[in-house]
């Protein structure tokens, strides 16, 4: 009798839970749909809410999702195949494991903190897109590291006793052996953490992120020689999150009916992509069985 | 001896490749560190000004909170209040909350609709927080006021209610995962001796996961007490120091953001008291996560 109650409890709030993030899709559609149309993506920001639009924010995101991606995704994955694969067991791999696990629970604020202190003063790369990618590359290293070992972990040992068998190197190995078997993983890891710096927006307004850009950043192919430019990287830069932050502080109707569309643009590209890797790993653990 | 002298030259290739990677994978590994250390470095060396100019007993003396002030006020105790307040009440969504649900998805629910469940609750916890904070003071504050006539436009409860709905996934899936790793040969004991499905849960299955469910919990916490745009957006950013979560009231992470917002000329003081902010901030949460690890090694140690 109690058993079925509490079924059926549990059940009503498992349901309500997920009821709260139907909630705030539909409240963020009733609101914010009605702005989305193709001037939005295309204009600039602008003081007459009406008119603004979010074309600096996306053109931002993309590039510091860019920088965030070139730098985490190769440290984290060779991060993750060492502590896996390579790291002896000793104090210095503990020490090594303790701090992934703490870095996974800084507050993102301050990994903005850092980025203002070392990358914006100290190496003096100012307010830019290279200060912010950075910035969110450190935090969502843990997330990549963890992924690639937790693939790798899940690969049995057997597959690489008979790699070492037939006289293959370690590397060798991880090379053509595991990384193959663990690219579902990885790739899940990968799609979550980009997801996860898409929406931060502590980090950058710490580094000062300017709220109002109505330009685009210089372009990063020049019809001069060498034909690529990397004066964008050190461009101020606004984001999707950043710009929503600064539609919802402002007083007025119109401006909370931008945040919403900008917020409608969030919402679709962070359930998209994971909702990508849940189908990633879903294949994934479908096709191998070992 | 004669085929080892051939394949000789690309074996040595091969070990050469395999020096090199090494180094390299381990530069890797190093990068992590290399980031905690440039955290703690930059927390140190950006505050330390500060206490040359402030001396440390007025961090825990003064009762307000006002750095950028002509008569500065640096009682770090009024931040800590508002993290405190937010902290609290998401709890008290998020623990309850997570914890019937953990104990109903791990026990209860048939597998099909826990397997369809369980990613889309995470999908909680991928919600960028700053349409959390959108969401808490434009949706979620007016439906209060209606409740309680007197709610400012900016209050703790709000935000914090959210915030604690944002940490549910915490908590019921780790919790989740704590609980279907007690072994079923406990369960099955408890059914021969005549005890129910909720008596099991409650009596073998929910002590037998305790430290795992413990560490559910204290990561969750740390979460809270990180947490910045939510209670910067819904909660308000003036520090003050009250308990009651139907005040507005700035967190530690708020007050970040809000310094953040203008345009503070590097090394001033205002400057440096955000770094005095982010010091207390992660000495917080650093000790959360530690003992949350240390929680999550014991258990599954015991398991």
């Amino acid at each position: 009798m109690l058993d079925r109650w509490f079924g059926r409890i549990g059940m009503l709030l498992t349901l309500a839970t997920l009821g709260v993030l139907a909630v705030l899709l539909l409240n963020l559609a009733m609101n914010g749909l009605a702005r989305i149309d193709w001037q939005f993506l295309t204009t600039f920001p602008s003081r007459r809410a009406a008119e603004a639009g979010i074309l600096s924010a996306w053109a931002g995101t993309l590039l510091l999702m860019f920088v965030t991606a070139v730098v985490a995704i190769p440290f984290g994955i060779a991060a993750g195949i060492y502590l896996e694969e390579y790291a002896p067991k000793n104090r210095w791999t503990d020490l090594i494991e303790i701090n992934i696990a703490n870095l996974a629970g800084v507050p993102s604020i301050l990994y903005g903190l850092m980025a203002l202190g070392l990358f914006v003063y100290y190496f003096q790369f100012g307010q830019s897109i290279l200060s912010g990618g950075l910035a969110l590359a450190c935090l969502v290293l843990p997330i990549v590291i963890v992924a690639t070992r937790e693939s790798l972990r899940s690969i049995p040992s057997t597959i690489r006793e008979a790699a070492f068998a037939l006289g293959a190197t370690r590397w060798q190995a991880v090379w053509h052996h595991l990384l193959p078997y663990s690219t579902g993983g990885i790739a899940t890891g990968v799609i979550l953490a980009m997801s996860r710096a898409i929406g931060e927006s502590a980090p950058l307004i710490t580094i000062g992120a300017l709220t109002f850009i109505a330009f685009l950043p210089p372009a990063a192919i020049t019809s001069t020689p060498p034909f690529l430019s990397v004066e964008w990287l050190f461009s101020p830069f606004s984001a999707l999150p950043i710009q929503m932050f600064n539609w919802v502080s402002r007083p007025g109707e119109q401006f909370h009916a931008n945040a919403a569309a900008a917020g409608l643009v969030l919402m679709v590209i962070t359930l998209s992509m994971n909702g990508a890797a849940i189908l990633i790993r879903s294949r994934a653990q479908r096709n191998i069985k070992w | 001896m004669a085929s080892a002298a051939f394949v000789a030259p690309t074996r040595r290739l091969d070990k050469a490749v395999e020096a090199f990677m090494v180094w390299l994978l381990r530069i890797g590994g190093w990068a992590s560190v290399l980031v905690t250390f440039g955290i703690i470095v930059t927390l140190v060396t950006e505050s330390a000004p500060f206490f040359a100019k402030v001396p440390l007993i007025r961090l825990v003396k003064d009762t307000m909170w006002t750095p950028l002030f002509a008569d500065p006020q640096y009682g770090i105790g009024a931040l800590l209040a508002g993290t405190l307040v937010t902290t609290g009440v998401a709890l008290s969504v998020a623990i309850p909350l997570g914890t019937i649900l953990a104990i109903y998805l791990s026990e209860f629910a048939p597998a099909r609709f826990r397997e369809a469940v369980k990613p889309m609750l995470e999908l909680l916890s991928a919600v960028p927080t700053v349409v959390y904070g959108y969401f808490a003071l434009l949706a979620v504050t007016p439906v209060l006021q209606m409740i309680f006539p007197d709610l400012p436009q900016f209050s703790m409860l709000s935000a914090g209610l959210i915030m604690g709905i944002m940490i549910v996934p915490y908590v019921s899936s780790l919790g989740e995962d704590a609980m279907r790793s007690v072994p079923m040969l406990l369960r099955e004991g408890a059914y021969a001796l005549g005890d129910g499905k909720l008596g099991v849960a409650l009596r073998v299955v929910f002590p037998g996961a305790f430290s795992g469910l413990a560490a559910a919990y204290v990561l969750a916490i740390s979460r809270a007490v990180g947490e910045t745009m939510i209670v910067a957006i819904a909660a308000g950013l003036q520090p003050k120091m009250t308990i009651n979560p139907l005040e507005s009231a700035a967190t530690v992470t708020a007050f970040i953001v809000q310094v953040s917002l203008g345009d503070l000329p590097h090394g001033s003081l205002g400057y440096q008291s955000i770094f005095v902010a982010g010091s207390m901030l992660f000495l917080l949460t650093l000790g959360f996560n530690l003992a949350g690890h240390a929680l999550r090694k014991k258990f599954h140690r015991a398991t």
